[in-house]
């Protein structure tokens, strides 16, 4: 055995060291399906809790929609439950190549290819199309998967601050001597609830001739007046070249993701993008589920309308109690608290008041502006949004930041 | 080099850092500040340093030089370009 003592020591020092900066996650375990109320066993062991759910992804409330059950079982008996092997050997079924001409259709683009999930469209999309000539410029929130994507790949890097399209036009000035120029946003930034400005990057990249890739896991289902995604919301359709999104979220909540636009671009990820060559893609119960939620989206907008409604309500609700909220248009909704202990005693309160919403605090989200992001679904009934705004007044009032500014709120707990 | 040079020096590049890294009118920065290693600049984001260092010195800094450490403060900046100036 090679696992010594000397190496056990050296992964629980780092474990100690994670512990004692405060960011070390636990996992919360739920005992029921996805949904506006979930029941909570936290910490291990302790009695099961119901709590309102105010953190999820599942945007339109699909998660454990009865149609979508079904058709997942439909799938399940159809086409079995797994491919055992990658796409390009023997494992692609007809349902794969009709989810992805239904999303195509969906998001109004020339092709689309599937992958595990939208992490591994991230993680293979740059390196199957750029080389070391190339020149990637991402805005400075992107997320996570879109780092590790560009890590992977060999072609420069450069960043832009935070929706400021001065500082883009600065950037692609800069790098104009390069073969291709990529610009990389995600649609919804996922921490601050806010919307890239597509139409003024639309217009940048055909001056300066650079491609533009979306991410649009936090929109695509709902944002945009038929859900279409941000690409809609901004009157820019058929104008992004490349939007990478998830099923793991609004699209039915399981998993999968996909690379979505221009067919050559497509066409090269399928030739080599590492995680779709090397990997099983989504099982057939699986593609089966999405397929429907296509269907139930394609049909009505009902439920983006009403999450839309939600989110209003529920932004306003927070505004007129006094908090202080990240400005933003979507259903992620970001209470500013500022300081880090602020926001996990706050989301503590919470939770005991029976409303489940996370603190986050750096490195997650910049240093001084630790949160409790509130996540909005057409799952909520008004019953809900009314009971969870009651008991944040509640704990608000308890901590005495109802009506402060920023400053007399770092005045008063510190940055 | 001359003191006043690398004040001179230290001054531009310092500048520089808070106009193109820090958008927070509440974070201070000194020649000190970590910069990488606390987060203001991620390493993505180097490369406009560095071009910045190459045009405004006249210099031309190796791939493999511009590390997060050479790069983790002010000093350490003007420290790396110091290198390459008196070459």
């Amino acid at each position: 055995m090679s696992y010594s003592e000397k190496t056990k020591n050296l992964y629980l020092s780092q474990l100690t060291d994670i512990r004692n900066a405060g960011i070390f996650k636990e996992e919360r375990f739920i005992h029921s399906s996805q949904a506006a109320d979930i029941e909570v066993e936290f910490p291990s062991g302790s009695d099961l809790k119901r709590v309102i759910n105010m953190c999820s992804n599942n945007y339109l409330g699909l998660s454990s929609h009865p149609e979508v059950i079904r058709a997942a079982h439909d799938g399940l008996e159809s086409r079995g439950y797994g491919m055992s092997s990658v796409r390009f050997i023997c494992g692609t079924q007809d349902l794969h190549r009709e989810l992805e001409n239904k999303v195509t259709e969906f998001l109004g683009t020339e092709d689309t290819i599937l992958f595990p999930s939208c992490m591994d469209a991230n993680a293979g999309v740059f390196e199957a199309i750029l080389t070391s000539e190339d020149i990637m410029i991402s805005d400075r929130l992107v997320h996570a998967s879109i780092i590790d994507g560009m890590r992977l790949c060999s072609a420069q890097h450069d960043t832009f601050k935070h929706s400021s399209m001065e500082h883009l036009e600065e950037k692609l000035l800069l790098h104009s001597d390069k073969r291709l120029k990529l610009v990389i946003t995600d649609g919804v930034f996922s921490m601050d609830g806010d919307t890239a400005r597509l139409d003024e990057m639309v217009k940048l990249c055909e001056k300066y001739d650079a491609l533009l890739l979306v991410d649009d896991s936090h929109a695509s289902g709902f944002i945009g007046k038929t859900g279409r995604g941000t690409h809609e919301l901004c009157n820019v359709m058929g104008k992004i070249d490349i939007i990478t999104t998830t099923f793991g979220k609004a699209l039915g909540g399981a998993s999968g993701g996909c690379v979505s636009g221009r067919k050559e671009i497509v066409e090269m990820c399928r030739q080599k993008a590492r995680p779709y060559l090397f990997s099983n893609t989504i099982a057939p119960v699986i593609v089966s589920g999405v397929l429907k939620v296509f269907d139930i989206l394609s049909a009505s907008t009902e439920r983006r309308d009403k999450l839309e409604r939600n989110a209003a309500f529920w932004r306003k609700g927070l505004t007129d109690a006094g908090f202080i909220l990240k400005e933003g248009n979507t259903p992620i909704v970001p209470v500013m608290l500022f300081n880090a202990k602020l926001s996990q005693d706050f989301s503590k309160d919470l939770y005991n008041e029976g409303i489940y919403a996370i603190g986050f605090f750096f490195p997650v989200v910049p240093n001084g502006q630790a949160r409790i992001r509130t996540q909005i679904s057409a799952g909520h009934e008004m019953h809900h949004l009314e009971t969870a705004l009651e008991k944040f007044i509640k704990v608000g009032k308890k901590q005495g930041i109802l009506g402060l500014t920023k400053e007399q709120i770092i005045e008063k707990f510190g940055l | 080099m001359e003191e006043d040079n690398l004040n001179e020096m230290k001054e531009m590049i310092l500048k520089y850092v808070i106009k193109e890294y820090i958008d927070d009118d509440d974070t201070t920065i000194t020649y000190e500040t970590p910069l990488i290693s606390s987060g203001y600049v991620d390493s993505f984001s180097m490369v406009s340093l560095l071009v910045f260092l190459e045009n405004k010195f006249k210099i031309k800094i190796p791939p493999s030089k511009a590390t997060p450490e050479a790069f983790d403060s002010v000093n350490n900046i003007v420290a790396l370009v110091n290198q390459y100036l008196n070459k």
